[in-house]
C-alpha cells in the first residue's frame, strides 16, 4: 500500500509584476499587472513506506510547493493527494501529527531560547508522554551529538549545529514520514556528512520514509535510491540514479596528471578537453573510443604517468539535463 | 490545552529577559505620567466647573494607565508578524494545534509578562516618590482591589484577542503595518488612555461603554477607585469576556479563510 499518492496536482500563483523604477512603481499603484505561474502543473507520483527519495529540480521548479502541499500547509487548485490515507489540507491536524518537516532555510526552534526549551514545547504540542519523549530525546541527542548545544540560546549556534538541533526537533514525535527541504544548504563539509549519515541511518534502521529536496547532488548520490526530477511544475524523470545517468549519452571523464609542454589532440569520440596547469581532463564516449585505446593514443604524444577514469559527476548530468529540457 | 499553556509560559520567560527594554519603558512611562498629571493639574486649576471625576481620582487613573500601558493592544506580536513576513509560518502550520489558539497564547504572554515587569516599579514610584498631591492612591477598599485584579485579568484576555487580529491581518497584507498602525490610536483614545472616559461628552457614553475598549482600562480603573461598586463586577467581566470570546471567534474565522489562500513567502 502506497504511503503517499499524488495525482495530477495543480497549483497556480498570481505574481505581481512591475519594472524597476519610480514611474513604474507609480503605475503599479493604479493598475497591477499579474501573471499566473503554474508552480505545479499536473504532478503525479507515489511512494512506498521506507523509501528515500531525492526530489530535485532547478530553483522555482515546484519542489518546495510540492512539499508544502504534502505538508498540509498549502491547498492546491486541483488534483488528488493522500498521505497515509489522509488528505493533508483537509485533515491538517491529524496529518501533521504524523509527519516531520525540516526547512533548511528556516528555523523551527525559538531563536532566543535554548533548544531544550523548544524540545519541551514540542513535547507538549505533539502530546508525547513524558517518558517516551525523554527516551526519544536522549537517543537523538546522542546520535546527533547535541549534549553541549541544548543549553545555548539557539541564535548563538552555528548553522551546522542549528541544523542538527532542527533535525532532532522534527523527529521528537517519531513520525514515520520526514520531509527534508534542502537540509544541507549552507553547511560545511563535516556538518553535511553528519546530516547525511544521520538521515541514512534513520531510513535504514527505523524505516522512516524520507523525501529530500536538495540542490546538492552529493546528497542524492549518498542517500537516494530513487530520484524524482521536476521542472516548470512537471515531473520530468522518476527512477533510479543509474537510469537518470543514462538519460544523456554516457560519458566518462579521463584525468591525466603531470602533462608537460604543448598538447594538440584531435581524437574521435572525445568531446571536450580542458587543461589546468599540468592536469588534462577529457570527456569521452566509451562506446566510440575504449579507455585503453584513448590512453594508448595519449601516451604516443606524451608520457602518461598518472591517470584516472571516472563517471561523469551527477552534478554535470543534471546540469545538462536542465539545459536540454530548457529549465 | 497543555501546548498552549506551555507556549504561554515559554513566551513569558522570554519576554521577561528583556531587562533593558523594561527599564527604558519604566523611565518613559513615569516621565509621561508626570507630564499628563501636570496637564490635568493645570486643567483642574483653570476650571471652576464641576468635573465628572475629582483631581485625586484622575491622578490615580493616570498612574494606573501608565503602569499598565503595555497591556493595551498598541502593537502586534512581532514574532508572529515576522513568522508571516518571512514565511516561517510554515512551521506553525506543520504543528497539530489550532493556529488561532497558538497565536492567542502568544498574545496573552505579550500583553501580560512585559507589563507585569514594568507595572510594579511604576506603581511603586508613583505611590511613594511623587509629591503628595501627585501620588497614586491605594484601592478604595479590599473589595475594590479584588474587583480590579479580576477585571485586569479579563482585560489581558480582551487585549490579547485584539492584538491577535493585527497579526491575522498580515495574512492579507504582507507589509501589514496598516492595521497595526491604524488601530492603536483609536484604542488609546477609546480605552481611556489619553483622557479618562468619564470626561467624554454624555452622548458618547453609551457608545464608549458598549465598545470593547472601555474594558481594557477604564472599567478596571473605576472599580479600583470605587466609582463602580462590587455590584458592577459581574457586568464588567461579562462585557470583557464576551468581547474577548467574540473577537477570538472572529480571529478563528479569519484564519481559516486566510489559510486557504496562503502563499508562503520566499520559496
Amino acid at each position: 500500500m502506497a504511503q503517499i499518492v499524488v495525482e495530477n496536482l495543480v497549483k497556480t500563483f498570481k505574481v505581481g509584476r512591475r519594472q524597476a523604477g519610480l514611474w513604474n512603481a507609480l503605475k503599479g499603484v493604479a493598475r497591477r499587472e499579474y501573471t499566473t505561474v503554474r508552480a505545479l502543473d499536473g504532478v503525479s507520483f507515489s511512494l512506498e513506506p521506507g523509501e528515500l527519495v531525492g526530489y530535485i529540480g532547478p530553483n522555482g521548479a515546484g519542489k518546495s510547493t510540492t512539499v508544502k502541499v504534502l505538508g498540509g500547509i498549502m491547498v492546491p487548485d486541483s488534483g488528488r493527494c493522500e498521505v497515509m490515507g489522509l488528505v493533508p489540507w483537509k485533515a491538517r491536524m491529524a496529518h501533521v501529527a504524523r509527519i516531520g518537516v525540516v526547512f533548511g532555510q528556516r528555523c523551527q526552534l525559538m531563536w532566543d531560547l535554548p533548544a531544550a526549551d523548544s524540545f519541551d514545547l514540542l513535547r507538549d504540542i505533539y502530546r508525547v508522554p513524558a517518558a517516551v519523549h525523554r527516551k526519544k530525546r536522549d537517543m537523538l541527542v546522542e546520535r546527533l551529538r547535541l549534549a553541549e548545544l541544548l543549553t545555548v540560546p539557539v541564535r548563538q549556534l552555528s548553522l551546522g549545529q542549528r541544523m542538527r538541533c532542527d533535525l532532532a526537533a522534527s523527529l521528537l514525535h517519531a513520525p514515520p514520514l520526514l520531509f527534508l527541504d534542502e537540509p544541507t544548504i549552507g553547511l560545511d563539509a563535516v556538518s553535511k556528512l553528519a546530516v547525511r549519515e544521520f538521515v541514512r541511518d534513520l531510513n535504514r534502521e527505523n524505516g522512516v520514509t524520507v523525501i529530500l529536496t536538495t540542490h546538492d547532488m552529493d546528497d542524492i548520490e549518498a542517500l537516494c535510491s530513487r530520484v524524482i526530477m521536476i521542472g516548470r511544475g512537471q515531473i520530468l524523470f522518476d527512477g533510479t540514479l543509474e537510469k537518470l545517468r543514462s538519460c544523456i549519452p554516457m560519458e566518462r571523464r579521463l584525468v591525466v596528471n603531470g602533462v608537460a609542454g604543448e598538447v594538440a589532440l584531435d581524437i574521435a569520440g572525445v568531446r571536450q578537453v580542458t587543461r589546468e596547469g599540468d592536469r588534462l581532463s577529457l570527456h569521452f564516449d566509451p562506446d566510440r573510443i575504449p579507455p585503453a585505446d584513448l590512453i594508448a593514443q595519449l601516451s604516443r604524444q606524451f608520457l602518461v604517468r598518472d591517470f584516472l577514469v571516472e563517471n561523469q559527476p551527477i552534478e554535470e548530468t543534471v546540469a545538462r539535463l536542465y539545459a536540454e529540457w530548457r529549465l | 490545552m497543555r501546548a498552549y499553556a506551555a507556549l504561554l509560559r515559554l513566551r513569558c520567560l522570554l519576554l521577561l529577559q528583556y531587562r533593558v527594554a523594561a527599564f527604558a519603558g519604566i523611565c518613559t512611562q513615569v516621565f509621561f505620567g508626570l507630564v499628563r498629571v501636570m496637564i490635568f493639574d493645570g486643567f483642574f486649576r483653570s476650571s471652576s466647573l464641576a468635573q465628572p471625576m475629582s483631581f485625586a481620582h484622575t491622578v490615580t487613573y493616570i498612574w494606573l494607565g501608565q503602569a499598565l500601558l503595555g497591556m493595551l493592544p498598541w502593537n502586534g506580536d512581532r514574532e508572529v508578524q515576522d513568522l508571516i513576513r518571512t514565511g516561517n509560518v510554515s512551521y506553525e502550520l506543520c504543528r497539530p494545534v489550532n493556529l488561532n489558539g497558538l497565536w492567542l497564547s502568544r498574545c496573552v504572554a505579550l500583553r501580560s509578562a512585559p507589563t507585569a515587569l514594568r507595572a510594579v516599579p511604576v506603581i511603586l514610584t508613583a505611590s511613594l516618590l511623587m509629591p503628595p498631591e501627585y501620588r497614586l492612591a491605594p484601592p478604595a477598599s479590599a473589595a475594590a482591589a479584588l474587583a480590579w485584579a479580576l477585571t485586569t485579568a479579563g482585560a489581558v484576555l480582551l487585549a490579547a484577542a485584539i492584538t491577535n487580529l493585527y497579526s491575522i491581518a498580515l495574512l492579507w497584507t504582507i507589509s501589514g503595518e496598516g492595521i497595526a498602525r491604524l488601530v492603536p490610536p483609536f484604542v488609546a483614545l477609546l480605552g481611556g488612555m489619553l483622557i479618562p472616559l468619564s470626561f467624554f461628552p454624555d452622548w458618547m457614553q453609551p457608545l464608549l461603554r458598549w465598545l470593547p475598549f472601555s474594558g481594557l482600562m477604564d472599567v478596571p480603573f473605576r472599580l479600583y477607585l470605587g466609582q463602580l461598586g462590587p455590584g458592577d463586577l459581574a457586568g464588567a467581566l461579562a462585557h470583557q469576556l464576551g468581547w474577548a470570546f467574540g473577537l477570538a471567534l472572529l480571529g478563528q474565522w479569519l484564519i481559516s479563510r486566510g489559510l486557504k489562500r496562503v502563499v508562503v513567502q520566499g520559496g
